[in-house]
């Protein structure tokens, strides 16, 4: 091939490889542009810390959305990470190579199912059972239809299973197999020489991963839409509705319009913001770490 | 002993512990390792049995409630047909992948082959590829409605989500083509260089068809998010049910005919099925890929 098709060539590949920065760019510029107006219309503070969102009668106050979202995304936290953590652990120092050729896979399956579809399976089974058990249950009764925190932090928890393993997993299996060897040498238990020498060792890398899940977990909208019940005010028990902010904006597209709708673009730039808080602590966390 | 058969690779301790029998017995049984132990495999069944259950319960419910009607070539609001919808995710897919994939792959050729390493542009560039992977699907949604559908003016269409998809899509696609690449050994490069080719008969010829398992697992696993995306398509494609019939018609899928289907309502057996169609093509999808990334590892 010529020397000119080499040199276009490359060009070619340089200016495919910016197209990721320019959609960055125009992400940036339409959802701020449109976005950012519309919050200073409302004002800056009554928009992010106004606890009424009524668009029939011009009140946009988000406050209780992000609330929302922080304690959905909390909630996932709090019940995914101690079993995704133990998981990766289990894959890597407990699995036998046969049985990770199935529990693997089927991790990866989990990350694969559509999030409408675990709406569904959390409509369908996680939402009666919060019901019948938890929210008019015989010994615990704290009221709420099933829809609520509690069913979506569950929900959103099993979603951000498979992230939290696979960022977990390649951290623990980088530790020098030393580490391991020399704490069994001196005589530890296999569990001890697990979590007290293999996992602080692979912390940085895991902290790294946990603005990652936080990241899903926010950022997840189909699923909570279905469980969370959508009520945008502050939940006072786990098994009150809840709106997130990623709710506010699908629930409500359809059908705002001029400022209303005005303010559930600036609901996603503030969302936007949120992402890209994380990711600048994600990149700055890989960075001090290595 | 099982303990120790879990870590097979280490056979120099399992002699040690062999010579001290006893010893270990009174290890195993200490109450914290014993509990932890307990702990870890109590989570990896949790995590297994809730996928076998998800599937299970979608399959069981599901089945019965597939009838031949649904899959009829029209729309009617009586046959509540997802056969447009199955129809309208193959092109949405198809036109996704068309714009994603070379736009990807030509990325991860420019990274791994031409870019020198630290240079401040593939800084910027994994930058913004980290940020775009990170960006929720609702914000690529709004921002598709706002760009494409609003001040393009081209509607709810085909075209404005296929084309948000296709961003969502890149990172993915750039990435794991990146391994790929870096996983051919330099031989390879360096063969076809002594050999007198050229950079680029060397990229298309050598490096690309030996890193093709890879490439294509990460298209494979981008079929799986564009096929089960919902909140990215929902302000861009729209929802309005029938067969797509150009670029700038609306088009829906056929995650968010299921989002339709359950916002109405009335549709819970259909949706089932819905639910058993989406879950049996992620199934596929899914194991094509790890063949083709087991492809990949033989090599």
């Amino acid at each position: 091939m010529s020397k000119t098709s080499e040199v276009l060539m490359k060009f070619v590949f340089m200016i495919c490889a910016c197209v990721s920065i320019a959609a960055v760019a125009l992400i940036c510029v339409f959802m701020f542009a449109n976005g950012v107006p519309a919050m200073s219309e409302i004002g800056f503070t009554e928009f992010l810390l106004g606890d009424k969102w009524r668009p029939s009668s011009d009140l946009y106050g988000i406050f209780p959305m992000i609330i929302g979202s922080i304690y959905v995304t909390a909630g996932a936290i709090i019940i995914g990470v101690p079993i995704g953590l133990l998981c990766a652990v289990f894959l890597a120092y407990y699995c036998p190579s046969k049985l990770y050729s199935i529990v693997k896979p089927a991790v990866e399956l989990l990350a694969g199912i559509p999030s409408i579809v675990y709406g569904f399976f959390g409509l369908m089974v996680i939402v009666p059972f919060i019901k019948d058990n938890i929210a008019r249950g015989n010994f615990i009764h704290l009221g709420g239809s099933g829809k609520g925190v509690l069913t979506a932090s569950i929900l959103l928890g099993i979603m951000i299973l498979p992230t939290i393993i696979s960022t977990v997993e390649p951290n623990l299996r980088a530790v020098p197999k030393m580490y391991y060897e020399g704490s069994l040498a001196l005589g530890a238990t296999k569990e001890r020489s697990v979590f007290c020498t293999i996992v602080p060792a692979a912390k940085s890398g895991v902290m790294a991963g946990v603005v990652l899940w936080i990241g899903r977990a926010i950022g997840e909208t189909m699923a909570v839409i279905i469980v969370a019940g959508n009520q945008p005010v502050i939940p006072e028990k786990i098994t009150s509705g809840v709106r997130t902010l990623t709710a506010n904006i699908v629930l409500e597209m359809a059908y705002a319009s001029d400022l209303h709708k005005d303010a559930l673009i600036a609901t996603a730039v503030v969302l936007f913001v949120f992402i890209l808080i994380i990711n600048t602590c994600f990149s700055l966390l890989k960075r001090s770490e290595s | 002993m099982d303990q120790i058969k879990g870590s097979s690779d280490n056979m120099e301790v399992v002699t040690a512990e062999r010579m001290t029998p006893k010893k270990k017995q009174t290890k195993s049984l200490h109450p914290f390792s014993v509990l932890v132990k307990i702990l870890v495999y109590l989570s990896a069944i949790i995590t297994v049995s809730v996928l076998v259950f998800i599937i299970a319960y979608i399959l069981i419910m599901g089945v019965s409630n597939i009838t031949p009607e649904l899959f009829e070539w029209k729309y009617t609001p009586e046959n509540v047909s997802m056969m447009p919808a199955i129809i309208n995710t193959l092109t949405m897919t198809a036109l996704t992948l068309l714009m994603a994939v070379p736009i990807g792959i030509f990325s991860a050729i420019y990274l791994v082959e031409y870019a020198k390493r630290g240079s401040k542009l593939v800084k910027i560039i994994r930058l913004t590829t980290e940020t775009l992977s990170g960006i929720p699907s609702i914000v690529f949604g709004l921002f598709g409605f706002l760009a494409f559908v609003v001040a393009a003016g081209w509607g709810y269409s085909l075209l404005a989500g296929a084309i948000t998809l296709a961003i969502m899509v890149l990172p993915l696609i750039i990435r794991t083509t990146e391994e790929a690449l870096l996983a051919v050994p330099d031989t390879y490069r360096e063969g076809s260089f002594g050999l007198g080719a050229g950079k680029l008969r060397t990229i298309f010829k050598i490096i690309v068809p030996s890193a093709m398992p890879g490439i294509l697992s990460g298209v494979i696993l981008s079929i799986g998010r564009i096929s089960g995306e919902t909140a990215a398509l929902i302000f861009t494609a729209g929802t309005s049910a029938g067969v797509t019939t150009g670029l700038f018609r609306t088009s829906r899928t056929l995650a968010v005919h299921m989002y339709c289907l359950l916002s109405e309502g009335l549709y819970t057996r259909q949706a089932y099925a819905t639910a058993v169609v989406l879950l049996i093509m992620v199934i596929l999808i899914n194991a094509l890929s790890s063949i083709l990334a087991k492809k990949l590892a033989k090599k």
